[in-house]
């Protein structure tokens, strides 16, 4: 959209205001999430600009808020040897590495739930002979459109009542999956269900988009070449909707990773995920430290949001949608 | 079994089938095919979504803590109509509960399902249970003197209406209705009426977050879909990247930006629009809320926008302009009404998302930013469940109702993730 020759001097104001408009916009959605990575490094415990932090004196800005991330919960002395038993204590003890491997395990696991479900399902709605397919398909996205504190109150009040005593067979069969008591509330099951169904919508979505710029001829030109349904599904259909499937796990990851709604409803003591301590954080003692927090968080969204654009500019090429 | 004699000159396929029926069959197989990768998936969700949102629906209409602790009373009641004038026996029958409860430590759970609907009734319960012991009859007269809420005929209609644990109460409580001596609806006091207000504000407030997400989201969509290709996916990151970004993440640093000591207050005292003692608290109150939730949904509002822009042909508005059209009526008339589309779905998502929304408003709302969600969570604290649940379950028909109007208007399926 250059501006053309011809264009009148108020036009030309206008072009200019426009393109001061967008920047100022673009710097209300991005200036939020990018000025947490300096304020993380503040030496005091504020959060906000310290006058050090503005003349970039370098005492004024400190790593101290990551060493909490370390230290907090470990018991040991602040000045004890940095050796491999302390780096053991803090893998143990320390509390944001608990929630951070609680968080990992919890979102890997509903993602592989999601993914596996959710492509499966999007295969079969991707058919155009699936029967019911819009009602179908509204159903599997509502969990995105229901507010969560409504999936909250729902499986708060299910998992209390979905217990399984040990003494049976099934129950002691399912026991290491469950709470204490045997029911999926305060259990990594429980949370790892709740995050599968909310993950599933983007699946669904991102799968679905790709398969609707699928050839569905090649899956016959596979069969007519001999290929059986595995063969052909191995070979021919996942190697091009792969793209779109590892976008959908990443949505899906990252909405467990960060979801704490569900969490606070019908998690125990035991399932501390990083959301639930960043909002004890941010309810309580707000410290830089969550700050400290939230620049790894945007760094690894950073990361995440560069593979999906890579997947996508991928999946184009592979399509035949050239960027023009 | 194939007929063959029926029609001889019907179409028919190699092994002799009437190509009709094969067809149909094949057609059916595939049916069947389909939807079984869908059954595993569609199993999980109505376990884990559709069944624990059932338990909440019925949550929301069943409250035993009366019927339950009072079997004697609720006998009485199902057998003596409604009068406006309570007999002794109905007082004998109390007593002999209440005797039971204080044995049972139930009168807490008892009182607490009439408290909803006559507030102030635990106390008396609890107290009325502790007495019954030493009761002599007339129990009529002795319950009354010891309290005379006994002799209230809104706390007989109340535990007439709980001796089922079936009830519309919890709903008739959320409509900010209560029921007069003689059992009809009416409106409770004006400085009593929160729920009714609470949804409203919540409408309010997501039409105000829905117009200022469409606001800003226009002027950057519109760019993005005239800049070329190459430029537009640079910035398009822009608006991704929010959308990938933890929501703890950013509601912390709009607390960082916003607070009294925060970057904008620092900036406005360093330039002087402030004095040091004149700094404006922007966060934790109304404006807080719809700061950060309109940066956090403006994405959603950004991408519908953003397609339908994108296929807008530019020669439309060139053809205006060579007219004689002037920019503003060429803006007017022949690009606005192309992007309807696009404002619609965007406003519709936005607004849906904004109804339900949770953590935002409890993190940065302050005391008058909350939203009916917050109710919902505060009745949950308060192990008020039949009365979260039955909010829920208004804001969820509120929802669903928005959601088909979505997928009338829009379609799901056209739903779309950057």
């Amino acid at each position: 959209m250059a501006l053309p020759v011809y264009a009148s001097p108020l036009e030309r104001i206008w072009y200019y205001t426009f393109r001061t408009l967008c920047a100022l916009i673009f710097l209300f959605l991005v200036a939020p999430i990018l000025i947490v990575i300096p304020l993380s490094f503040n030496v005091e415990p504020y959060f906000s600009f310290t006058h050090k932090m503005l003349a970039l004196d370098p005492s004024g800005y400190s790593l101290r808020w990551y060493d909490t991330l370390l230290t907090l919960g470990v018991n040991a002395s602040d000045d004890a040897v940095r050796d491999s038993t302390w780096w053991g204590m803090v893998w143990e003890q320390a509390t944001w590495v608990k929630a951070a491997k609680n968080s990992l395990w919890i979102g890997m696991w509903a993602t592989i739930l999601a993914t596996v479900l959710g492509t499966t399902a999007a295969l079969g709605l991707s058919r155009p002979e699936m029967p019911y397919r819009r009602l179908i398909m509204a159903l599997l996205i509502s969990p995105m459109i229901v507010p969560i504190i409504i999936i909250g109150t729902g499986l708060f009040f299910f998992y209390s009542s979905a217990c399984i005593s040990p003494d049976n067979w099934l129950g002691w069969l399912l026991s290491p999956f469950l709470s204490v008591k045997g029911c999926l509330a305060n259990s990594h099951l429980g949370i790892i269900l709740a995050h599968a169904t909310l993950g599933i919508p983007f699946v669904i979505i991102t799968v679905t988009a790709t398969l609707s710029g699928f050839d569905q001829s090649l899956i016959r030109a596979s069969a007519s070449l001999g290929a059986n349904p595995r063969t052909t599904f191995f070979k021919v259909i996942m190697p091009l909707i792969l793209p779109g499937v590892i976008s959908g796990a990443l949505f899906a990851f990252v909405t467990s990773f960060d979801e704490v709604v569900a969490v606070l409803f019908i998690a125990g003591p035991e399932q501390q995920t990083i959301p639930r301590q960043m909002w004890n954080g941010i309810r309580e003692a707000i410290s830089p430290a969550i700050l400290a927090v939230a620049t790894i968080l945007v760094i690894v969204s950073i990361a995440m949001l560069a593979t999906v654009e890579l997947l996508r500019r991928r999946s184009e090429r592979l399509r035949g949608v050239t960027p023009q | 079994m194939v007929d063959l004699t029926a029609a001889p000159d019907m179409l028919r396929t190699a092994d002799g089938r009437p190509l009709k029926a094969a067809l149909a069959q094949a057609q059916r197989k595939a049916k069947w095919r389909a939807f079984f990768l869908v059954l595993p998936l569609l199993a999980f969700v109505v376990l884990t979504f559709i069944v624990p949102i059932l338990k909440m629906l019925e949550r929301s209409v069943n409250h035993d803590g009366f019927s339950s602790n009072a079997p004697t009373l609720v006998a009485w009641f199902n057998d003596h109509p409604a009068t406006a004038d309570i007999p002794e026996d109905a007082y004998a029958a109390l007593v002999t509960d209440l005797q039971q409860m204080q044995k049972d430590k139930t009168a807490g759970a008892a009182g607490t399902r009439i408290n909803y609907t006559v507030p102030g009734t635990i106390s008396v319960f609890k107290s009325a249970a502790r007495e019954a012991e030493k009761l002599q009859p007339p129990y009529k007269d002795a319950l009354i003197a010891s309290n005379k809420m006994w002799g209230d005929p809104l706390v007989w209609v109340a535990m007439r209406n709980a001796s089922s644990a079936y009830t519309s109460d919890f709903y008739m409580v959320s409509a900010d209705l209560k029921r007069d001596a003689a059992g009809n609806l009416v409106r409770v006091e004006d400085n009593q009426r929160i729920y009714v207000y609470l949804f409203v504000k919540t409408f309010v407030l997501s039409i105000v977050i829905t117009v200022a997400c469409l606001l800003l989201a226009f002027p950057i969509a519109h760019l993005l879909a005239v800049l070329p290709m190459a430029k537009s996916n640079l910035l398009m990151i822009l608006v991704l990247l929010p959308f990938w970004t933890s929501l703890l993440v950013r509601t912390s640093s709009w607390i960082a930006i916003l607070q009294e000591q925060g970057i904008i207050n620092d900036l406005m005292v360093w330039i002087g629009v402030f004095s040091e003692d004149g700094r404006v608290r922007m966060i934790y109150n109304q404006t807080g809320t719809i700061i950060v939730m309109t940066h956090i949904l403006l994405p959603f509002m950004v991408l519908p926008l953003y397609s339908v822009m994108r296929v807008i042909p530019p020669s439309y508005a060139r053809a205006a302009r060579s007219l004689g059209a002037t920019s503003w009526t060429t803006f007017r008339r022949i690009y606005l009404p192309q992007t309807l589309p696009g404002i619609a779905a965007g406003s519709l998502l936005v607004f849906i998302l904004a109804v339900g929304y949770y953590i935002t408003p409890a993190l940065v709302g302050g005391a008058d930013g909350q939203l009916i969600s917050n109710l919902i969570s505060f009745h949950m604290n308060k192990a008020n469940w039949s009365m979260a649940a039955a909010l829920a379950a208004i804001l969820l028909a509120a929802v669903l109702l928005l959601y088909w109007l979505y997928d009338r208007l829009i379609g799901i399926d056209r739903l779309k993730l950057g």
